[in-house]
């Protein structure tokens, strides 16, 4: 399976990551080289193999439903590049 | 007095127990040679302040004697570990100046025992990478010397372009280089791929990859995170083991950090392997493998045998279909891991004239290539109508290579012995015009053990005929680090530290 340009323009968008019209052509050369190379997985027999969820046979560690952290809100928004009275900044979502 | 800083760790901690030398004195020796060493560009930050007085607060507690099992060690912490107060970037621009409120369960660890934190150390961008060229802070050199360059041209070459001098690997090409250089005593690294044991190789230095749920994750950048264990990168086998035992441990914050106890793993080194099974798997002997490479195999299985491990030959049948797994399973959860990079909770920010805009706009500028490339892949893997063809498939390979080593494992054997790489250290700038794929095969012997989530040790095996490391890899069950400590021991008596002459 190979991607053409549209696709490209398609997943940079997808993956929120600009992508300037002289970059997609090197972009799609270099995803086809690696789609080339995982295509060979369609040689192995999976029938009835389940998927692989947890490398480690292991049970989820439940823990008491309460509170243990919280009230860091200056923390939080320590490192944010704009914030105003613990709040993210952002342009406006809604009209 | 010796230069304290070619010391193993092991020795520096019988200096300060002899008091023969301070904590102080161990720091200010290896800050003045990461100095003289700064063209080498194995750390992004250097915390001289921090770890002064993180040595002489050891100092202090040594004279009380309240000294932890890595009292006054002057470590390097690869740049993917959040540490408190000090920057960290995964080498990527687009964490910019972060710095984080909080420490990384396993750097805390060092430092409840007694560490020293030196600084930083450079890596591939969000360890994406196999030769520590993809850091937005420029490529790492190898301390070890091209085959035939004198120290003149080696000189000249880290003055200019370092083109032609060898890369540490990647992607803890930092960590590997600032342990061979002597620029720390040790250093915590992380693997996904083989990105402890393959720079380990490409530099002559020991790395573990612990099994998958050994070492919190928590506070580390996460990459894969089914596949991301954090290791240490070390001088000896000794080292590695002292390192492990602090760094290991179940952690609450990391639900898939498994509660079981941690050994003393030094104890492990030097233990007759007499009696144990080591398996050598067919298929890792690959198509166009060096001649030198196969010898060293050879060589390391001899060596085994001599110490009274039985060798027996074994299959893996799936191994060829773990890379290309590895390359749908890891970019998808990074496609998924570094959506948090927005450019609006932390790092550089990319003014657009709606959110989206601003989303893409940031991230275009604070990715490298290879990193929008690997999200690309994984957003296209994951996507609408791909999903089973490419996500759901590799996820059931996946099973099958893990269900190989398992029935390996059923069968009698103890451990397996594969090489490190298929090929020593190379250039810097030297694979920039091959297509990505040629880069991902050095990953090829290494990556079978992230997608089982088994533990591998990588070590010196012996030189090239050009003189340069060529790394072992020791492969072990489930949670059995011990008994790679133990082979590992046998390999290092006979083989011996491969050191780099200090030129830079």
């Amino acid at each position: 399976m190979s991607v053409d340009a549209a696709t490209v323009r398609r997943i940079a968008r997808l993956s929120r990551i600009a992508l300037p019209e002289a970059d997609v052509a090197g972009m799609q050369g270099e995803i086809n080289a690696i789609l080339g190379f995982v295509e060979q997985l369609g040689e192995v027999n999976v029938d009835g193999v389940e998927p692989m969820t947890s490398v480690t046979p292991m049970a989820l560690k439940m823990r008491e439903d309460i509170v243990t952290d919280g009230e860091k809100a200056g923390l939080v928004t320590a490192n944010a590049p704009q914030s105003e009275d613990n709040y993210f900044l952002v342009p406006k979502v809604v009209e | 007095m010796t230069d304290l800083t070619s010391l193993t760790l092991t020795e520096a901690r019988k200096g300060l127990v002899d008091k023969t030398f301070t904590s102080v004195d161990l720091t200010k020796a290896h800050l003045a040679a990461m100095e003289a060493a700064r063209p080498l560009n194995a750390y992004v930050l250097e915390t001289p302040e921090k770890a002064l007085a993180m040595a002489a607060a050891s100092d202090a507690r040594r004279t009380k004697g309240e000294a932890g099992r890595l009292e006054g060690i002057p470590l390097g912490i690869k740049d993917l570990f959040a540490t408190e107060g000090t920057r960290t970037t995964a080498s990527s621009n687009i964490l910019g100046n972060f710095i984080p409120k909080y420490e990384s369960t396993v750097t805390s660890q060092l430092w409840r025992d007694g560490a020293v934190m030196l600084g930083k150390l450079n890596n591939d961008e969000f360890a994406m990478g196999s030769s520590n060229e993809t850091s937005a802070f420029g490529p790492v050199v190898n301390p070890h010397l091209p085959a035939n360059w004198d120290e003149g041209k080696a000189r000249a070459a880290l003055g200019g372009d370092k083109k032609g001098l060898l890369v540490p690997g990647g992607s803890s090409g930092g960590s590997s280089a600032a342990v061979a250089a002597n620029l720390c005593l040790g250093a915590t690294a992380t693997d996904t791929g083989g990105s402890i044991r393959q720079p380990a190789a490409f530099t002559g230095t020991v790395g573990i990859k612990p099994t998958y749920g050994r070492c919190s994750r928590w506070g580390i950048v996460a990459f894969a995170s089914s596949l991301d264990q954090a290791g240490p990168i070390a001088k000896t086998v000794r080292d590695c083991a002292a390192l492990m035992t602090s760094m290991a441990g179940h952690d609450a914050k990391d639900s898939t950090s498994v509660d079981i106890a941690v050994p003393d793993f030094e104890a492990a080194v030097g233990k007759s392997v007499a009696g144990k099974t080591i398996g050598i798997p067919r298929e890792y002997r690959v198509e166009g493998m060096p001649a030198e490479i196969e010898a060293l195999w050879k060589k390391g299985a001899e060596m085994l045998r001599a110490a009274g491990a039985k060798v027996v030959d074994i299959s893996l049948p799936h191994t060829k279909y773990a890379l290309p797994a590895y390359y749908i399973v890891a970019p998808a959860e990074a496609s998924s891991n570094l959506a948090r990079y927005d450019g609006v909770r932390y790092g550089v920010r990319v003014p657009g004239k709606d959110i989206a805009d601003l989303y893409e706009k940031t991230r275009a500028a604070g990715f490298g290539r290879e990193v929008k490339r690997r999200i690309m892949i994984g957003t296209y893997v994951l996507s609408a109508g791909y999903y089973d063809a490419y996500y759901l498939r590799a996820q059931k390979i996946r099973t099958l290579i893990k269900r190989d080593f398992e029935l390996a494992y059923a069968a009698g054997v103890d451990a397996i012995l594969t090489p490190a790489t298929p090929s020593a250290a190379f250039g810097i700038a030297e694979m920039a015009d091959a297509d990505p794929v040629q880069m991902y095969l050095n990953d090829v012997f290494t990556v079978t053990v992230n997608m089982a989530g088994l533990p591998g040790l990588a070590l010196p095996g012996g030189t090239d005929e050009r003189g340069l490391p060529l790394g072992l890899q020791l492969i072990g069950r489930p949670f059995d680090e011990e008994t790679l400590f133990s082979l590992g021991s046998v390999i290092e008596d006979q083989v011996g530290r491969i050191t780099a002459k200090r030129w830079w």
